[in-house]
């Protein structure tokens, strides 16, 4: 895996890139259907026409339900929403309808946690990968980058099950090269390090990078993974660094219950290691501009160089 | 239709009232009164109006029903053991560990059943979907929706129903099964959605009120053909159809006793169906 990650800001906005990638999908593959509940505008697909294309108006529960229905029939369904709307909102049509009914559906959650900024906390999902987790057979994605958004659409397509896929609109900072591919389950080894493993997802990944140089120049080592898929959890991967730092940290942009704190304390389970992790201390969402949400809920580089030099002190 | 094609529904639909009662007596208990009041529609629709091939389930452009009040999976269970989809005995493992019949309707488990139901409401969705697909694929066949009327309090009912209407999906038939009652009594008790045909019609719906227990005002609902509006079929019906005991118990939604009740259940059936044949 090429990583090209250098610190500075993609030009590519990721609503841009569903917009474009779905388009491509759909001339592809004449099974694919995309489904929006009045939010076209924020997923990239605005003034794409054709039938299959389906606004389903302010109703996200029934057009879960119709994705499934949709896939029931032989199409691949992708449906979006904001975060909360696209997990809570719709959970029992995605457990039910898609999941346990076997049906196939991809789900795109945008603006997950802190990235719903100005919408505030009525629209900012901590626990959408804690729903996720908790559905058998699903996968669930904390989109890292460009590449990787890309890669995971266009392998959804044909995957079995629900697939959510978490990944803000605005932009992001490239960590893979283009073209990159990615397997669900199999986590990426960013850096290599054996003083402590940061394990992070989403946006946490950059700052995970950041951390990770910064207490390099202290004589720090940290190994730093992106695991991909936050469910399935590359166990053995994540097993095998803990065992060669003795510390590990978890990064990311959700309650700490339930998604990847969770997921890398399960897979530890029985390992003698120190354990920490930055996360939302499970508290509610509030509005603001995103730099300042990351103070505070205490989501950046520096809190993670934080807790990695407390639990190596 | 014909006088013989007329009393060939009717014997069907006793037939599956029976297979119904001996499904749900092998466990001891079920959801009997909402699995009684649809047997007549079963009837017609297996009987002379879908398109389907038991010998393939699966076929892409059948037509597709999903039973949304998923808790009147016994009927059509017995529905669909009656037209081969699987032999009779397996009406008998209903819930038994392990089985292929659950209370709710499994399409993974149960060849013959196009959709997974049982949390009420989503099964209008789904429906949704099954028919949207079929239109997006060009495939000339229908979905039929069976609906509880206390399901009807679910507002994703109305999101799907908003939603068919405005999508001009004539090839979904919305069926509401109206036996005026739910568990916890009667509907205009609990929690009444009022006049459903007027709320279709104000959904742009072409609604019609069919009587639930005659087949032939059920065929000619169910033939009909739609044209810029999809259609919904009010279904007057009752409760607990076709078994005296079961009609005249107020809590019939689901009903538990010894292998005595069921068997009288039986011998009334049998009885009318001794009738009919002579």
């Amino acid at each position: 895996m090429e990583i090209v990650y250098n610190g500075n800001q993609d030009s590519r906005l990721y609503k841009a890139v569903i917009g474009e990638t779905i388009d491509a999908l759909m001339k592809e593959d004449e099974k694919v259907v995309w489904l929006d509940a009045d939010l076209r505008g924020c997923s990239g697909t605005a003034g794409k026409e054709g039938d299959r294309y389906i606004n389903c108006g302010i109703a996200e529960a029934n057009m879960i339900g119709i994705a499934a229905g949709l896939s029931a029939s032989g199409m691949k369904p992708y449906a979006h929403s904001f975060g909360p709307f696209a997990s809570r909102r719709a959970y029992d049509q995605a457990f039910l309808a898609a999941g346990y009914a076997g049906n196939a559906v991809t789900i795109i959650g945008t603006d997950p946690g802190i990235t719903a900024a100005f919408n505030g906390g009525t629209h900012m999902p901590f626990e959408d990968m804690a729903l996720y987790r908790a559905m058998p057979e699903a996968t669930v994605y904390d989109i890292t980058d460009v590449p990787m958004l890309i890669d995971t659409l266009k392998k959804a397509k044909d995957m079995p099950g629900v697939k959510y896929i978490r990944v803000p609109r605005a932009g992001s900072f490239q960590i893979y090269a283009d073209g990159s591919s990615f397997t669900p389950g199999k986590g990426v080894v960013l850096r290599e390090g054996t003083d402590a493993l940061i394990v992070a997802s989403g946006i946490m990944v950059k700052e995970a990078l950041e951390a990770a140089k910064a207490l390099a120049q202290e004589g720090i080592e940290c190994a730093v993974i992106d695991p991909i898929t936050v469910k399935p959890l590359d166990v053995d991967l994540v097993r095998e660094w803990a065992q060669k730092t003795g510390v590990v940290v978890t990064a990311e942009n959700h309650n700490r219950i339930g998604g990847l704190t969770s997921a890398v304390e399960d897979a530890l389970i029985g390992m003698p290691l120190k354990f920490g992790h930055v996360a939302v201390e499970d508290t509610w969402g509030e509005v603001g501009p995103l730099d300042y949400l990351r103070e505070r809920f205490d989501l950046t580089c520096d809190h993670i160089a934080r807790v990695v030099r407390e639990l190596r002190a | 239709m014909t006088k013989e094609q007329v009393k060939k529904l009717q014997e069907f639909a006793l037939e599956i009232r029976i297979g119904t009662v001996e499904c749900i007596k092998s466990r001891g208990f079920g959801h009997v009164g909402g699995s009684l009041s649809v047997a007549d529609l079963l009837a017609v629709l297996y009987g002379e109006v879908m398109n389907v091939d038991p010998s393939n389930p699966k076929k892409e452009d059948r037509d597709k029903l999903v039973c949304s009040k998923g808790h009147a999976g016994p009927a059509v269970y017995a529905t669909l053991a009656l037209k081969g989809y699987f032999p009779y005995e397996k009406l008998f493992t209903l819930n038994q560990p392990g089985t292929d019949l659950p209370s709710h309707c499994d399409r993974k488990k149960t060849p013959g059943i196009d959709m997974t139901t049982g949390s009420l409401g989503q099964g209008t969705s789904t429906a949704v979907g099954l028919a949207l697909g079929d239109r997006l694929q060009g495939r000339d066949c229908r979905t039929f929706l069976i609906v509880g009327d206390g399901e009807a309090e679910e507002g994703q009912v109305w999101e799907a129903a908003m939603f068919t209407a405005a999508k001009k999906l004539t090839n979904l038939v919305w069926i509401i099964d109206w036996n005026k009652k739910q568990l916890d009594g009667y509907i205009k008790d609990v929690n009444d959605p009022g006049d459903y045909r007027a709320k279709f019609e104000a959904f742009g719906f072409d609604a019609v009120t069919v009587d639930g227990h005659d087949v032939e005002k059920l065929y000619e609902a169910l033939t009909k053909k739609a044209e810029d509006k999809p259609i919904a079929i009010i279904m007057d019906s009752v409760k607990g159809k076709g078994v005296t005991a079961v009609e005249q118990t107020m809590a019939n939604h689901s009903m538990k006793g010894g292998q005595e009740m069921f068997d009288g259940w039986l011998a009334e059936l049998r009885e009318k169906q001794a009738a009919m044949k002579a």
